[in-house]
């Protein structure tokens, strides 16, 4: 019997099992950011235990409000870099160098197939898209990775989605993602690895493996997976063309990091996408699921497009194409937050940054902080926001406010029309 | 150890998420305490009030409790709160982890079991109890008792007994 890539990456991180089906594995990623870091530090300092276990592959970020817009998030984002400078972290990325952690840490080239990677943050299962074992843990669980380089693991089942035809213009991999989680429900995939294979995901970006990766967790799913090919080398190849000769060298090597033709898998799943439709949520879970069409004419007062899921240079290209001259409704306002400051430089040469401030959008610095209520864009009581994010629950982005998910591409069509609506509708 | 007994807090619904359980305008926090006032603040279920969670040691409720984000945060507000074991159908992988991380108890039951428990005691004035050595829950109401039988990895149960993964991983590894 084969095996999938997630038994092989366990295979070949195994330190210990020290009970059935309990797998502790070595890290070669911890990644960390100022909402769930600094506990586990200043837990790890009053137990005596203030060090790290190879601060080479411990990297940090603040993300999740930023610049600090309190007394509390700038004693977070003061504990996270004393202990980074105190550990000599190099790859700590302050104000103004700082990006959303799972936007940033792919596009400085941290993330490598075979690897395994935990965070404090629940979409870690993004960097899956690279071909590594990704997954989001708790406080606790980031403590001993930082202390030891280690995590302990149950072994993960995996679903094979096989995804098979074309897109349609005006859809794109977030409604993919929208679908598959509408079909898994939102714990089909607890405990298991989803692998995302086929011709559509092998047709497509880094960008978009990484969207639909991100949303894996929606569904339980421990990490998303993609498996590693030539567009996957082109992504990386600036931080590992010492590594390898050619790009062929560097495709052949990762090539060990494929599921066997043999696999056993919890459940197999084929989808021909050639039908499928631009998508929205509708109610407080991301599986609660329909057409953009079902819902035409839902009003919305504020449109957000960023975060993990979305913020990236393919999606603002993408919202920027809906919104070129045009401006938003009188009755939204409209916020983007690219999700990098490399990914804001790109935007501003492409001109895409112009397109966005002359439609009437707010462009804000890379942050989380809209995403989940926290910062930049929290919604009032009542209120319902056309969102390009992750998470739909009560309250997500503000007490009382509904958040409805889609593509950037349906949110930008949003802003313009004041309601949910197709985006084939604005393009030229 | 943390001691596994007191009244019994019945949530009637699947799919409550570590946002309702703590709210992430809170995770500026830095202290477990500070977490205490808000817990379940914006859960969804009618009828529900947070003077509900007072006095309360064990939550009873559906599916996928705890999905969403990965804040320990959630642990923390029901430790904090008193709460050291929730019951349910299944758990969100990180959730359940983070529990057993802290040394409390994420226990799960067969759907049968479950909805028992909620016909039999959830209007009820109910105190529960864990037998950590024999996997048991004792159920106590209106001067009757009866015992469940629960599974719990080895792995988990040591990290109950060891107060969390912290000391058994600097420990071991």
């Amino acid at each position: 019997m084969g095996k999938t890539i997630a038994e092989k990456i366990f295979d070949a991180h195994r330190v210990d099992e020290p009970f059935p089906d309990t797998h502790v594995l070595k890290l070669d990623r911890v990644f960390c950011h100022e909402i769930t870091t600094p506990i586990a530090i200043t837990d790890l300092m009053a137990r005596g235990m203030d060090r790290v276990f190879d601060p080479t592959k411990i990297k940090a970020v603040i993300d999740h409000v930023t610049p600090a817009k309190d007394s509390k998030t700038a004693e977070q984002g003061k504990i996270l870099r004393d202990w980074a400078r105190r550990h000599e972290i190099k790859d700590f990325f302050d104000v103004g160098r700082n990006g959303v952690c799972h936007a940033i840490f792919p596009e400085k080239g941290f993330v490598r197939p075979g690897y395994t990677i935990i965070m404090g943050d629940s979409h870690t299962c993004t960097h899956g898209a690279f071909g590594a074992f990704a997954a989001g843990i708790g406080t606790t669980d980031l403590e001993v990775g930082i202390l030891k380089g280690v995590c302990a693991f149950h072994f993960p089942k995996t679903i094979k989605i096989v995804l098979t035809g074309a897109l349609q213009p005006g859809v794109y991999a977030k409604d993919l993602i929208l679908f598959i989680i509408k079909e898994l429900t939102v714990n089909g995939a607890t405990n298991m690895v989803i692998e995302f294979t086929g011709p559509v995901v092998d047709a497509m970006s880094m960008e978009s493996r990484m969207t639909l990766c991100n949303m894996a967790i929606e569904a339980g799913g421990t990490c998303g997976i993609c498996y590693p090919d030539m567009t996957t080398v082109d992504y990386l190849w600036d931080f590992i063309k010492d590594e390898f000769a050619t790009k062929e060298d560097a495709l052949a090597d990762y090539s060990k990091w494929v599921s066997d033709a043999d696999a056993e898998y919890e459940r197999v799943l084929e989808y021909n996408v050639s039908e499928l439709q631009p998508m929205v949520t509708v109610g407080y879970k991301p599986d609660q699921v329909r057409t953009v069409a079902e819902v035409s004419g839902t009003k919305v007062d504020q449109i957000y497009i960023g975060s993990c899921t979305n913020g990236r240079i393919e999606d603002l290209r993408i919202a920027a194409e809906v919104l070129k001259g045009k401006k938003i409704s009188d009755n939204v306002r409209a916020i983007v937050s690219p999700a990098t400051p490399a990914i804001y430089s790109m935007a501003l040469k492409e001109g895409i940054i112009e397109i966005f401030q002359d439609a009437g959008f707010c462009v804000t610095n890379p942050t989380c902080g809209a995403c989940l209520g926290m910062s930049n864009g929290v919604l009032a009581e009542g209120e319902v926001c056309a969102s390009t994010t992750n998470r739909n629950f009560n309250g997500r982005m503000g007490k009382g406010g509904m958040v409805h998910l889609m593509s950037p591409a349906t949110a930008a069509a949003a802003a313009i029309s004041g309601t949910i609506e197709n985006s084939n509708l604005f393009k030229a | 150890m943390k001691t596994f007994k007191g009244n019994v807090l019945f949530l009637d619904r699947s799919d409550i998420n570590t946002d309702e359980i703590i709210p992430a305008k809170y995770l500026t926090e830095i202290t477990k305490e500070a977490l205490k006032p808000n817990l379940l603040e914006d859960l969804v279920l009618p009828g529900f009030s947070r003077a509900d969670t007072e006095n309360k040691a064990v939550i009873v409720t559906r599916e996928n409790f705890g999905c969403g984000s990965s804040r320990e945060h959630a642990p923390w507000a029901l430790e904090v709160n008193g709460i050291n074991v929730v019951i349910a159908e299944s758990f969100a992988r990180i959730f359940r982890q983070n529990m057993y991380n802290c040394g409390m108890f994420a226990i799960e039951l067969p759907r049968e079991t479950i909805d028992g428990l909620f016909a039999n005691y959830a209007d009820k004035v109910v105190t529960m109890e864990i037998d950590v050595d024999g996997n048991q829950i004792r159920v106590l109401a209106d001067g009757k008792s009866e015992t469940i039988d629960f599974a719990v990895g080895e792995f988990d149960k040591t990290l109950v007994k060891e107060g969390g993964w912290v000391g058994y991983a600097d420990k071991n590894y």
